[in-house]
């Protein structure tokens, strides 16, 4: 049996050992940025394959679309398909797989079928910007106030305050979001008047330009206020409650009696005991909870008609932009995964014992 | 008659048990009620078909109990007959990917090396693309003309995040002592996974199928709201998706045109999730041994 003291000097040792080449090739991140890539191609061949060998392929009914509407001959139809896609379906698929992936590495998206000589990519460098931008602040303004609120319902349990805000966070997490948009819209937008929804349309007001201005942050702030709103009051429910049942068990720890013992400032037990080892799981669901707001984008940016990369997104699903669709969903999800690898990064640096233990 | 009477005993201590969590036994009362509604409902109330001009988007009455649309058509009539199409995707669904992640991740929990590396492999992939996209994209590449081929669809795709917290719980189960024991006495496989393994589950399996089942409803309300999936006819998707083309936001009184349809929806959520609370306490003994 190992004393308590050699018990927690133990991790302090392990961290010395081993050198540094063998630690990264070991680590936790690269372990996680090797699942970020596997999963990055992946999705690239999935998307290239979906559109190509669906029996209703996009490009199948591109071609079909030109010939009843611009009573095209099929080879004429399949020329001007093969290049709004950049792709030459001469060639075997698996060759036209790699010129798709070539096209890739250029940054070569191909060009949107309905706006003809605009490529994706320019589409993406305009729009992807103020998605990251309000989903981002969305998820920092939800997890920071999530944590806060289930932390103080842990402390006041069975209160009045924690009754409340438990049947809040539950009614608040069923609802789900594009709905409690339109509900935003009635009722503060249009019933009760209080917030000027068509003001607020669009991504940024006409004659503003973007720089490092007051007024442009103002502004940017003013029309993304709604998507927040309802991507915060969508998902802070569930933080609230797994941050509280957390919490909880947290305050029963050994350490956390020990703290107490020693005379330590409630204050410091509080943010620095209890609040952060409190916190460490919800990090864990962070990932998956990008993916869902990132996803609900598609639906929360068309209701507001702000103008995110989800708005092209079910802009170009409606019509039928194959090319952009492929592209847009493409840069959603590489987003996605970025994202994802960076919480994990961030978890590891705030919890560093699974850099090295096999604690997942 | 014996078993008759044996399985409504166990059927009251059941609903006894239930009733212990007053909020859990109330979400369930909610969703009985609202099956019942939408799915007998119809026989006794007519769905309204006929166009009235003169009583166009109109407030609550003793003769239209939640108002009137755009044509002049009783809402209330509608909630009751729009209702059974949302339940069935959603049980669908819900099923589907409850057997998938129950399946497999018991499988990748209890297998381990390569089994185990392969099958969270693609969950991690399916878990990390952006399930909403991929479902625009796909309703937008094939045609949904019935029910069951969304439902099997969001079946399909909504599986991957409860897989993984299947996993973890047999992963937890495989190390505890029963498992062992039932080991060590050669009950055999079956005796293990069907007898000791399912059962320590079950409060596991019951909240996936209802989380299941409101992600379903949130996927497929959206598709049909915006205009994906070319369902007709009374749905409650199809009747908000009207009611926010019609612009039933702008006015006082054709507001309960669209709060209605939303009323619906958000109370089969919450009562979902609020059964689970009950259920829980069915399934795991441990949690009601304080009451």
């Amino acid at each position: 049996m190992a004393t308590t003291f050699d018990a927690t000097q133990l991790p302090v040792e392990a961290e010395r050992k081993p050198s540094r080449a063998a630690g990264f090739l070991n680590s936790f991140l690269l372990r996680r940025l090797l699942k970020a890539l596997f999963t990055a191609f992946v999705v690239i061949t999935l998307t290239f394959f979906l559109i190509r060998l669906l029996p209703s392929n996009p490009i199948e009914l591109f071609i079909q679309e030109l010939m009843v509407q611009y009573s095209m001959p099929y080879h004429q139809a399949r020329d001007q398909a093969a290049a709004l896609f950049a792709i030459d379906l001469e060639k075997p698929l698996i060759l036209q797989y790699f010129d798709y992936l070539g096209g890739l590495v250029r940054g070569d998206l191909g060009t949107s079928i309905l706006s003809p000589g605009t490529p994706v990519t320019s589409f993406i460098k305009r729009f992807l910007p103020w998605t990251v931008f309000s989903v981002g602040l969305a998820l920092m303004i939800s997890f920071t106030s999530g944590v806060i609120l289930g932390l103080l319902m842990a402390y006041r349990r069975e209160s009045l305050l924690d009754h409340i805000l438990t049947v809040l966070a539950s009614v608040l997490s069923a609802i789900p979001n594009y709905i409690l948009g339109i509900l935003l819209i009635i009722w503060l937008g249009v019933r009760w008047g209080v917030v000027p929804v068509a003001q607020m349309r669009g991504s940024l007001s006409p004659g503003v330009q973007p720089g490092f201005t007051l007024a442009f942050f103002q502004d940017a702030l003013f029309h993304a206020a709604l998507p927040i709103a309802a991507y915060v009051l969508t998902t802070v429910g569930s933080w609230m409650l797994t941050m509280k049942s957390s919490t909880i068990s947290v305050l029963e720890e050994d350490y956390v009696t020990v703290a107490r013992a020693k005379g330590l400032k409630e204050s410091r037990i509080t943010t620095a005991y209890v609040g952060r080892n409190a916190a460490l799981p919800l990090f864990t669901l962070l990932a998956i909870s990008i993916g869902f707001v990132v996803g609900g984008s598609v639906l929360i940016e068309t209701i507001f008609q702000y103008q995110g990369i989800g708005y092209v997104l079910l802009q170009a699903v409606n019509r039928r932009d194959y090319v952009v669709m492929q592209g847009v969903f493409l840069i959603i999800t590489l987003s996605v995964i970025f994202a994802n690898f960076f919480a994990d990064m961030l978890y590891s640096w705030l919890d560093p014992r699974i850099k090295f233990g096999a604690a997942e | 008659m014996n078993l008759v009477k044996q399985t409504l005993a166990s059927l009251g201590t059941t609903l006894r048990i239930m009733s212990y969590n007053k909020v859990g036994f109330a979400g369930f009362l909610m969703v009985i009620f609202i099956v019942l509604m939408s799915f007998v409902g119809p026989y006794f109330i007519p769905l309204d078909t006929v166009t009235k001009v003169d009583k166009i988007f109109q407030s609550p009455s003793a003769e239209h109990w939640f108002g009137t649309d755009h044509q002049g058509r009783d809402i209330f009539s509608q909630i009751i007959h729009g209702g059974k199409d949302v339940i069935v995707v959603a049980v669908i669904a819900g099923v589907l990917s409850t057997l998938i992640a129950v399946t497999f991740g018991t499988l990748s929990g209890f297998a381990g090396g390569r089994t185990d590396a392969f099958i969270m492999a693609i969950t991690d992939v399916m878990l990390t693309i952006p399930q909403l996209p991929l479902l625009l994209i796909l309703a937008s590449l094939m045609k949904f003309e019935n029910v069951t081929s969304l439902g099997v669809l969001l079946g399909l795709l909504n599986w991957p995040s409860l897989l993984r917290a299947v996993r973890s719980q047999a992963l937890s189960l495989k190390e505890r002592d029963f498992i062992e024991a039932a080991r060590s006495l050669d009950l055999g496989t079956t005796h293990i996974v069907f007898r000791e393994i399912v059962p320590n589950m079950m409060t596991y399996i019951i909240i996936s199928l209802a989380l299941a089942m409101t992600g379903a409803i949130y996927a497929q309300v959206a598709l049909v709201l915006f205009g994906l999936v070319p369902f007709s006819g009374s749905n409650w998707g199809v009747m908000l998706s009207l009611a926010w083309v019609r612009g039933a936001i702008f006015f006082k009184d054709s507001v309960w045109y669209i709060m209605m349809p939303i009323a619906a929806i958000v109370l089969l959520q919450l009562s979902v999730v609020t059964t689970t609370r009950s259920l829980e306490l069915v399934f795991n003994p441990r949690l009601r041994s304080g009451e």
